[in-house]
């Protein structure tokens, strides 16, 4: 690299040209460093699963308006019915559905009282068949029987004693080992007794940014109330024909009440993760352009720089330099650059993350994606450059005997 | 002399097309990404009611357990209990004043043929409609007689009147909603403030409400409702127990005319707390708050971080196209150093050079501009796509943003030519004829 003091010093007639490229290349790397991590903090969560088998699930709501209805025979009809369906492997009726946005909570502690620290957890209030019908596996303990399932009311404030909780939540209750939260009593509504007689290996609660989202709890209730879901399991493949015949069937039966919002759990998850999905779309559009406008920033000031230097380089040529000398010159040009840019680009990405970390609570950045922008975007300088110093290599020797 | 300097601008982009068409292409991307982000800042940030913000007020007490403070202490609740919000409204100490919740519930048409219809409702009090500006279509709103009578009257949405009704006067007739019968009271135009502010613990964004009923059925168990409910103290069983207990669920704004008004009801609120701290009530500091509507909307971030966050992006974004409009202005001046040198020497002054050269870079800029504007038209279906319901109807360019853009592009050009073309001026003539 003899050259490399002789391309400072010309580099040095025109700073503000090679520090423009600089900058910007350090913008780009600040940006892309950071956008990349985005997009990887949100693929992580998006790739989180929900416990629930999810690709033959779908669940419906049933409004009832009629007058003088009996909801609780009501709902054993539409229970028998859908389990008796060919197709449906089992059916539930079920207060809220993962990842939907919306449920309830309520908070579970290891002591009574009211100034004890309680654990958030999700609730879902359903019958003995939800493991089977939301395709769950249960690693401990035992599933409810037929006869724990009670009816709760309206507004009614007390719990069932049995209830199956996630091995997130039995861990959160008995930091030291998950497994001996089996058949332990806990409280609820501050000093309600439970007792924990099973342990699912997993279990999303309905809010998926919420940082407590695998802790779920399965409650024996089946609820008596005007409004409700109905959450189904079907064959493999069998989903998407069972819908409108469900929703049909149902409708038919009975007539004072609206079945609506079918949905199936596949689109519940689009839906959930819409918005990450959408932002990573940007970013990568962005990650993407800025590459593409770094890259042609870089074509573009060194075709001019040749273009301006075509005497010289006809000069070089015919004082004996290869076409190959004439081309390193540029690369290596552009590289010194790059190296200045990247370096300032590695002080700006920590800093934007840094700033990311407290404006928006994000997770501070990796050495990895450093390396991982470092090296791109030194090929992609090289790779912008390469087009233009082969031109200037081509330039003839003749040309330095021409006047312009 | 400017037709003049816009001809040479053209010649001179044209020779060098493709140095212009990156130039061009780069501040477009620019724009257009910096645009889109910054529509969708400026719509979720907008004054959904501009003539009376000042005045409405949001009502914030803080009800939460002594031992563990809502929201880890940052802010009082977001919402009221219902003894709180029904004694305020007893109390009646604002100009207008206004309790609410979201409720919801199943209308049955008469006509057999008609399926019967979910509807989202709106349980409020008489000014809502007033306070809120609702235009009325048909009929009004009921009064605030028919609160404490606890009648059962209903304000449909020009929607649900469109498929009963077939958009008729349907003003003194009757519906059967949730089993009883109401008596449509008025009918209301296309209703939807952005952002639906009224409401933002239900969502910022979501449509407004296909009918509004009286706030007061709610405790005659006449109307359904829904919406969020976040209680700290477990109440006992059935609806009475519930409406006594210490769960936040309502919401309640008042309307005062002045700073004086204001002061007179904060004083009132601090009153009205020391007296339930008697009954064992509020056993935490003071903390009651009155936010108007652009502090309430700021308070409870309805811009949403990623919203914030991309707009950072953009803007970084649209600094990297203009570090590359310098520098490639900057190659083309000075690769013009000769046609410079040829052109002080025959008599241009610098403020003649100046001035072109400027024209030259404004050129790009618009053109930059227009390009910027078609994409970030682009961007903002995209976003719409992207983004679904959420940002649903919150992706349009008004002509305000429209102008804005062309106006950034090209003030953003021009700062970015002026080092290239003052360095362009500088060119020493002598040297440059010299060379030749």
């Amino acid at each position: 690299m003899l050259e490399t003091g002789l391309i400072i010093r010309a580099l040095m007639r025109n700073k503000i040209g090679a520090l423009l490229i600089a900058l910007q290349i350090a913008l780009t790397m600040t940006i892309i460093v950071n956008a990349i991590f985005m997009i990887q903090d949100r693929q992580s969560q998006m790739l989180r699963v929900s416990g629930v088998d999810e690709e033959n699930t779908f669940y419906l709501t049933n409004t009832i308006f009629g007058q003088d209805y009996n909801i609780q025979a009501a709902l054993q009809t539409d229970l028998n019915t859908l389990r008796k369906m060919p197709g449906v492997v089992d059916a539930i009726q079920i207060n809220a559905i993962p990842l939907s946005g919306g449920g309830w909570s309520s908070g579970v502690q290891t002591e009574a009282g009211e100034d004890k620290d309680s654990i958030g957890t999700a609730i879902y209030m359903v019958d003995d068949h939800a493991i089977n019908t939301l395709g769950l596996e249960l690693i401990a303990g035992e599933n409810f029987s037929a006869t724990d399932i009670q009816w709760r009311k309206s507004g009614q404030s007390t719990w069932p004693d049995k209830v199956i909780v996630t091995k997130a939540l039995a861990l959160s209750l008995f930091p030291d080992d998950w497994q001996s939260a089996l058949g332990k009593t806990v409280f609820i509504s501050q000093n309600q007794t439970i007792q924990i007689i099973g342990i699912l290996k997993q279990l999303q609660a309905p809010w998926n940014g919420w940082d407590g989202v695998e802790r779920s709890m399965l409650v024996p209730f089946q609820m008596e109330s005007k409004g409700s879901r109905l959450f189904i399991r079907t064959e493999p493949g069998k989903r998407d024909q069972l819908m409108p015949l469900v929703e049909k069937t149902l409708a038919e039966n009975d007539k004072g009440r609206i079945i609506g919002r079918l949905r199936s759990m596949e689109e519940t998850r689009e839906r959930s993760y819409q918005r990450h999905n959408a932002t990573n779309k940007i970013l990568t559009t962005v990650v993407i352009t800025l590459t593409i406008i770094t890259g042609f920033g870089i074509v573009g000031l060194a075709i001019f720089s040749i273009n301006r230097r075509t005497k010289q380089i006809g000069t070089r040529r015919a004082l004996g330099a290869t076409r190959w000398q004439i081309m390193r010159y540029f690369m290596v040009e552009n590289l010194l650059i790059s190296v200045v840019g990247i370096l300032i680009g590695c002080v700006g990405a920590v800093s934007l993350n840094m700033w990311l970390v407290k404006t928006f609570n994000l997770a501070p950045i990796n050495i990895e994606l450093i390396l991982f922008g470092v090296t791109t975007l030194l090929i992609v300088g090289q790779l912008a450059v390469l087009y233009p110093a082969r031109k200037a290599s081509l330039i003839s020797p003749a040309t330095a005997t021409r006047t312009v | 002399m400017f037709t003049y300097y816009l001809r040479l601008a053209w010649i001179s982009i044209i020779r060098h097309w493709g140095l212009s068409l990156v130039m061009i292409c780069a501040i477009g991307l620019g724009i257009g990404a910096a645009m889109t982000t910054i529509t969708v800042n400026y719509l979720m940030s907008a004054n959904p009611i501009p003539h009376k913000s000042e005045q409405l007020f949001f009502v914030q007490l803080d009800s939460w357990d002594v031992n563990e403070p809502f929201d880890e202490g940052v802010n009082p609740p977001d919402q009221l209990t219902y003894t709180d919000s029904t004694n305020l409204m007893k109390a009646n100490k604002a100009f207008r004043q206004n309790v609410q919740a979201q409720a919801y519930g199943v209308i049955e048409p008469d006509d057999s043929d008609l399926l019967p219809i979910n509807v989202s409702a709106r349980a409020n009090s008489a000014d809502f409609f007033t306070m809120f500006d609702v235009p009325f279509i048909y009929g009004s709103a009921w009064s605030q007689q028919s609160d404490i009578a606890k009648e059962q009257v209903i304000v449909l949405s020009k929607k649900i009147n469109d498929q009963i009704f077939g958009g008729e006067d349907s003003v003194g007739k009757t519906i059967k909603f949730d089993n009883n019968i109401f008596k449509i009271i008025g009918v209301i135009d296309h209703w939807q403030p952005k952002p639906r502010f009224y409401d933002i613990t239900t969502g910022a964004f979501n449509e407004s409400e296909d009918v509004f009923v009286p706030f007061s059925l709610i405790a005659e168990e006449k109307v359904r409702r829904s919406g969020n409910t976040n209680c700290w103290k477990p109440s006992g069983d059935g609806m009475a127990a519930f409406l006594a207990g210490e769960c936040i669920w309502t919401q309640f704004w008042v309307e005062l005319k002045s700073e004086q008004e204001k002061q007179d009801y904060m004083t009132f609120l601090n009153a009205y707390v020391e007296e339930q701290k008697q009954y064992g009530r509020f056993e935490r500091p003071l903390n009651n708050r009155l936010s108007n509507v652009m502090q309430w909307l700021e308070n409870q971030e309805v811009v949403a971080d990623d919203a914030r966050m991309m707009m950072a992006m953009s803007l970084m974004f649209l600094t990297v196209c203009l570090l590359n409009t310098i520098g490639l202005l900057l190659a083309k001046f000075l690769g013009k150093a000769p046609e410079i040198g040829l052109r002080q020497a025959l008599g241009a002054s610098k403020a003649t050079l100046f001035s072109q050269y400027m024209i030259e870079s404004a050129c790009i800029g618009f053109a930059g501009g227009l390009l910027g504007l078609g994409l970030s038209f682009l961007g903002l279906i995209g976003i719409e796509n992207l983004y679904g319901d959420y940002m649903q109807g919150l992706a349009t360019l008004d002509i305000t943003m429209m102008t804005f853009a062309i106006v950034l592009a090209l003030v953003c050009t021009v700062i970015a030519g002026i080092y290239p073309t003052w360095r362009a001026c500088n060119i020493s003539p002598a040297q440059q004829l010299k060379s030749q």
